[in-house]
């Protein structure tokens, strides 16, 4: 099929109807609100259902009564929006069932601003709401990578049981792009999706033995965290320094690490597509002798680079400092990265961990 | 012809109420009539956090224990998506008048094609009998020590009129487990919200005034009194939109 210019939201909506969602109810927030508008008219041509709800927290809870049938449900959302949706996040974990949820993530605490950044990572990836869980969390880096893996968010979600959180900046939703849509799958129930006529038994809601889901609930994500790691590397096995971006901002910060190398600085890129489960595998890949790692990152304070110091422990032997580029929001520019990179290898900027 | 008349398949098992309760006689009413309509395996559940949670340990049907006062929207869900199943929601006042007003106001407001049965006995049971929005003026509870205050706290609210009146809604009800009479009406008004959902005439709401007596502090007969001499006054019971009115 041939590639066609389309924005990004638009792209993902209608790769969700091609990947077999059939269900969707959100509310409307910049920047995700083009989801749902494609969707409001779409899906009713392909015999699915829209619910423009009252709330984020209703729309979540639709999307559980959807799921319990077992069809591909669907929500997006952005910061508060997100945050209150939570409920309904924790809920779908807590019994089980696979939904997608959408976050083009924009900039703040609070009411927040419409800037593209990157500030929910550890919301993203410590679960969000109430309680003891994990979703899977998938950060494209380009609308065809978004398009080409939001089937891969319901196919992993539908196999472990569990919420793929699509985390992207805001800018991916907003921006166009040459795109090739994937072909229609067939729509299918999962089996464990009500019929109305108790096909699937279920353990009485006091009935449940707690110690017993614990065990399982670490077998689920132990499996996920060893089959499921995902990312992107380039140029870390003789690298004195290794970037670690994801999304838009790792586009960038790719760019600005190739430039790097040919200035004639060792520097390698790693970039999470996984952002949960974190690609700790790729770091066993890296220069034992490396000086340091880089995370580039489009939020205030620095997220990712916990996971960043935690993944450099276990793969390094010689304490290797680990520095954080927060560029707030937006996305960073190539030559900011570049010039930020040069204090970091003159000593001029204090290691985060 | 006589009729047997059996405990219904999807609710023969024990279930954790207090004496004197009147969750047990409006669940078995429910399943007499989805058995009677031929509806008893082809039905869904989406049940509420309170005293409406026991019901989910004892069912053998299809059922999701929802998300605080969120049953109108998961019922919702599930609807869009098995419009051949009935759908209902058991919820209680706290969960579905109080945090879940904004979920039960507006699947009312959408027409959902969804059963909604409310257990109202003017508390919160489940937590220990604190203040609700159908808690009578001068009630006291555990968090109105002194009786309520209907000038700070509001007036105790009357759901299904609300939708009744405001809304485009196919049939609503209320209805009380007071005395035999009243629960054969019940019975009536339950059939009538689950024979509108098998029309496809649109949201059904069937509110049962229902006996607290643990948290009333009452007998289980002098609680029923108090339904027939305090409660209902207040909460009439009746058909308050009868089906085919509906524009």
């Amino acid at each position: 099929m041939a590639k066609k210019m389309m924005k990004g939201n638009v792209a993902i909506a209608e790769a969700a109807v091609r990947y077999g969602v059939r269900f969707y109810a959100g509310y409307p927030i910049t920047p995700s609100s083009e989801i749902m508008e494609y969707l409001s008219w779409r899906l009713d041509e392909v015999g699915g259902a829209f619910v423009q709800a009252e709330s984020e927290l209703s729309g979540v809870n639709m999307v559980i009564g959807a799921a319990s049938c077992g069809v591909r449900a669907l929500t997006a959302s952005s910061g508060p929006g997100i945050s209150l949706k939570q409920e309904g996040v924790s809920t779908l974990c807590d019994e089980e069932l696979s939904a997608v949820v959408i976050n083009m993530v924009r900039y703040g605490n609070g009411l927040g601003t419409l800037y593209s950044s990157q500030t929910d990572y550890l919301r993203e990836t410590r679960g969000g709401g109430q309680g003891d869980y994990r979703c899977i969390v998938l950060c494209p880096y380009s609308i065809q990578e978004a398009v080409d893996m939001l089937g891969l968010a319901y196919d992993l979600a539908e196999k472990y049981r569990v919420v793929t959180v699509f985390m992207a900046e805001g800018a991916l939703g907003q921006m166009m792009e040459p795109v090739e849509l994937p072909d229609f799958i067939e729509t299918k129930k999962n089996y464990w999706g009500f019929d109305g006529k108790y096909s699937y038994k279920k353990i009485g809601i006091f009935d449940r033995d707690s110690m017993k889901e614990a065990v399982a609930l670490r077998e689920k994500y132990a499996a996920i965290c060893e089959n499921e790691q995902r990312w992107e590397d380039e140029g870390i096995e003789d690298a004195d320094y290794v970037f670690v971006s994801y999304g838009l901002t790792g586009r960038s910060t790719l760019g600005a690490a190739r430039e790097l190398r040919e200035e004639g600085y060792k520097v390698g890129h790693i970039r999470p597509i996984t952002a949960w489960p974190f690609p700790h595998k790729a770091f066993a890949k890296i220069n034992p002798n490396v000086k340091g790692i880089i995370t580039v990152e489009a939020n205030a304070t620095g997220q990712l680079i916990e996971d960043v110091a935690l993944a450099t422990k276990k793969a390094m032997e010689n304490n290797v400092p680990t520095y954080a580029l927060p560029y707030v929001y937006g996305i960073p520019a190539i030559k900011d990265i570049k010039e930020d990179f040069v204090k970091i290898a003159n000593g001029q900027v204090r290691e985060a961990y | 012809m006589a009729v047997e008349r059996k405990v219904p398949a999807i609710i023969d098992k024990p279930m954790n109420f207090c004496p004197g309760c009147g969750h047990g006689i409006i669940i078995r009413l429910i399943g007499e009539c989805l058995t009677e309509l031929g509806q008893d395996q082809n039905v869904i559940y989406a049940i509420g956090v309170g005293c409406s949670s026991n019901l989910g340990g004892g069912l053998e049907a299809d059922r999701l224990h929802c998300c605080h006062g969120r049953a109108a929207a998961v019922a919702t869900g599930m609807k869009r998506v098995n419009k051949e199943n009935i759908v209902l929601t058991y919820q209680g006042d706290g969960d579905a008048y109080c945090i879940g007003i904004a979920e039960s106001l507006n699947a009312a407001y959408r027409n959902e094609n969804i059963t909604v049965i409310t257990i109202n006995n003017t508390n919160f049971g489940m937590t220990g009998g604190q203040m609700s929005v159908t808690t009578m003026e001068g009630q006291k509870t555990s968090t109105s020590k002194l009786g309520r205050n209907c000038d700070v706290t509001g007036f105790p609210m009357k759901f299904p009129e609300m939708v009744a009146s405001q809304f485009n809604v196919a049939y609503a009800a209320r209805g009380s487990v007071d005395k035999p009479q009243n629960i054969i009406k019940l019975k009536a008004y339950i059939k009538n919200a689950i024979e509108a959902q098998m029309n496809g005439e649109g949201y059904s709401i069937v509110e049962v005034l229902s006996p607290c007596p643990i948290n009333w502090g009452m007998t289980p007969s002098q609680s029923m009194e108090h339904i027939r001499d305090v409660v209902m006054p207040y909460f009439p019971i009746g058909v308050l939109k009868e089906r085919g009115e509906k524009a």
